[in-house]
């Protein structure tokens, strides 16, 4: 990775957008440092793509100020597309062209210095060279998505602003995919990438969680899980469904998931919690051990903790 | 040049757009067929000066005079006799029933009242729901009779000629003799057809690039409306002029249209119309959110590009607020430009009237065009 620059690619203090009366994106601060992928998870209708287009200026904020690399939001747009790599979460290159048609195409608008050599090289490390005559309509989602990031990275861009690159994809093509992330941020671009995939944020060297059109909590995995104060205990055994039932509504517990034949049980006062298994420790088909919570757990207690408060903001 | 308007840019919208042309072959086919297949319609089938009408005969005296007066009537060729009726009853009878345009009946007797001078009741019935169908026949009557009847007023008749008969009306039909309806249907298609095309294809194109979400891909990167504009219409103005000339040697070789005037000044005005109703086409797909919304929308300005421009109806013959609507569509410019150097041979300084507000509509429509298409998702 390269030196950390003085001044964040992102830093954006209170974007707010609102769509009707209906706030999608409430006073939003963020700030990324370059060089970095950071993670952008929340549920759906969180605010992500919202955010993200107001990053790339494609939506205007209605409030709120920021600068991303260094171009004012608001008015330098124009700039900022010329060294912002957008993906779009749904698939939007035109399909009835091909792979090299697309990709020439975008080089043209971009106004690359040679863009045939910049498109037979990207197409050459992304392995799209095969397939360049194959119209993008005909190709799978994995080849869909690879195309697009080739698209993205083609104009050597400084930031990458990819909404749920992976939605839909193979787990081979994620990994490939998510390789290539890792060698682009460590060539100094910065990424930010939206996601619902958990071992994808833990690939992340930040995360950022979003419900509710508010920014929850940010940091790394660990701060993240660490900020939610949980503390989470393991059944295994049989019958856990029972179990499940019997201690659903008991506020001592924060979540509980199944994991196949393990139970994972969270709340954030142990005390308490402590009280509420105590009938259930003793007995004999269960095993019970004390684990510490995964981001999973740490996200749906968010989103519980949060909508109570934010009522009916979904 | 970062900032200014890139002809670069617009060249890769402008290959990025036929390529996709290209491949929608369907659509490529319609845009050339639709001329072909309207100018049959409509050029062989719009007739507003139909001729051999059928003509239902109630004589009630025989004589040479009705002899030859109805060979008169059918030497118009307006008329053609497919009937004998023996009373007023089964004559209106037919006219009810739309078997009939016209009965002709001959009063009783005919003969001895012209020779007494007695100026006899020649009546015809028209059915005149369709007034433009019966005008003209009934128009070319006036001559035929007293024409027809000259012929036998000679010998000891002669004395019964009218003398000094009142006045010969001679009717001169500029720039279409002959009244063929043809003439004037042809270069109004010309005017249609290209409104049709031109509107609906830039509409669909472009709420297509939304519907699709390539929209979306496009904002995203450094390109300028007038750029995406430019590009975009480019193709459409290819294909307006391949309609055109599809339209042109139709009118020659098939309808024997005569073009009096220049061709050249004839393309200059076509370029004007055709960026008229392409950036028409870009402001409908401002305004719709799908594809078939778009349709509808065009629509909305097609049909009084049809019905109010004069193509259909003649202009001066709408009550004027339907002359103030059709002043506003090109379309009504652009048929009378084309009519005027087909048929009439107009020059620059003749078409000028109509041309001008053309490229005030031209200008109009783009500025428009560019401020409606937005560059962010907003």
């Amino acid at each position: 990775m390269s030196g950390p620059s003085p001044s964040p690619v992102i830093d954006v203090h209170n974007l707010s957008k609102r769509y009707g009366g209906k706030t999608v994106v409430d006073r939003l601060s963020l700030t990324v440092p370059r060089g970095h992928i950071y993670g952008f998870l929340g549920p759906n209708g969180s605010g992500k793509t919202t955010t993200i287009r107001m990053l790339c200026g494609l939506l205007t904020p209605d409030e709120g100020e920021g600068t991303c690399l260094g171009f004012d939001l608001r008015r330098d747009a124009e700039k900022i597309k010329r060294q912002v790599g957008y993906m779009t979460q749904k698939f939007s290159f035109w399909e009835d062209m091909t792979i090299h048609e697309n990709l020439s195409f975008v080089a043209r608008l971009f106004e690359l210095d040679r863009p045939d050599e910049r498109v037979e090289a990207i197409m050459n490390s992304m392995q799209l060279t095969d397939r360049a005559s194959q119209l993008a309509g005909s190709l799978s989602g994995g080849w869909k998505q690879r195309l697009a990031l080739a698209a993205c990275i083609l104009h050597e861009p400084s930031l990458l602003l990819l909404d749920e690159p992976t939605a839909g994809v193979d787990p081979k093509a994620r990994r490939d995919f998510w390789d290539e992330i890792h060698r682009l941020a460590d060539q100094g671009i910065t990424v930010l990438v939206s996601t619902h995939y958990m071992e994808e944020a833990e690939r992340c060297h930040s995360i950022v969680y979003m419900a509710y059109s508010r920014l929850i909590v940010q940091g790394t995995v660990e701060e993240v899980i660490a900020q939610s104060h949980l503390v989470t205990w393991t059944v295994e055994g049989s019958h856990l469904m029972d179990l499940m039932r019997s201690l659903e509504g008991n506020p001592a517990i924060a979540t509980l998931a199944p994991f196949g034949t393990r139970l994972h049980i969270s709340g954030t006062d142990e005390a308490l919690m402590m009280k509420a298994l105590a009938p259930y420790m003793n007995n004999e088909t269960l095993t019970w051990s004390r684990t510490t919570p995964t981001l999973e757990d740490a996200f749906i207690h968010f989103m519980a903790q949060h909508g109570e408060r934010g009522g009916k903001a979904a | 040049m970062r900032n200014g308007i890139s002809f670069y840019r617009i060249g890769a919208v402008l290959i990025k757009e036929l390529r996709q042309l290209r491949r929608d072959k369907p659509t490529l086919g319609i845009m050339i067929m639709i001329p072909i297949v309207q100018l049959m319609l409509f050029g062989y089938a719009i007739n507003t000066d139909p001729k051999y009408q059928p003509t239902a005969l109630l004589i009630q005296d025989y004589s040479p005079f009705t002899r030859t007066l109805l060979a008169g009537f059918q030497n118009t060729d307006y008329f053609s006799m497919v009937k004998v009726v023996s009373n007023d009853r089964e004559g209106h009878d037919l006219l009810q029933k739309g078997e009939v345009q016209f009965v002709i009946t001959v009063p009783t007797n005919f003969a001895r009242s012209i020779i007494r001078q007695e100026k006899p009741r020649l009546l015809i019935e028209a059915d005149a729901t369709d007034p433009t169908a019966a005008a003209n026949a009934l128009s070319a009557l006036n001559g035929i009779i007293t024409k027809a009847l000259e012929h036998d007023m000679t010998g000891p008749l002669a004395a019964l000629q009218p003398k000094g008969a009142a006045i010969d009306v001679t009717v001169h039909r500029l720039y279409n003799p002959e009244g063929f309806s043809r003439y004037n249907i042809v270069p109004g298609l010309m005017g249609v057809i290209l409104t049709m095309t031109g509107i609906m294809m830039t509409a669909l194109s472009l709420t297509r690039e939304r519907e699709q979400g390539t929209m979306e891909n496009l904002l995203s990167m450094p390109v300028k409306p007038l750029e995406v504009m430019a590009g975009k219409i480019a193709p459409y103005v290819l294909i307006g002029y391949t309609q055109a000339a599809i339209i042109l040697l139709a009118a020659k070789l098939l309808f024997g249209v005569p073009i009096l005037g220049s061709v050249g000044l004839l393309s200059a005005a076509l370029i004007i119309f055709l960026i008229c109703n392409l950036a028409l086409g870009f402001t409908v797909s401002a305004g719709a959110r799908n594809q078939t919304q778009a349709l509808q929308l065009s629509f909305f300005l097609i049909m009084p590009s049809i019905l109010l421009s004069g193509f259909m109806f003649p202009f001066r013959g709408m009550p004027e607020w339907a002359q103030s609507i059709g002043s506003l569509l090109p379309a009504t410019y652009f048929i009378r430009i084309v009519r005027g150097i087909l048929l009439k041979g107009n020059d620059l300084v003749l078409i000028w009237p109509n041309a001008w507000p053309l490229f005030v509509f031209m200008l109009i429509t783009m500025a428009i065009a560019m401020k409606l298409y937005k560059q962010t998702l907003d």
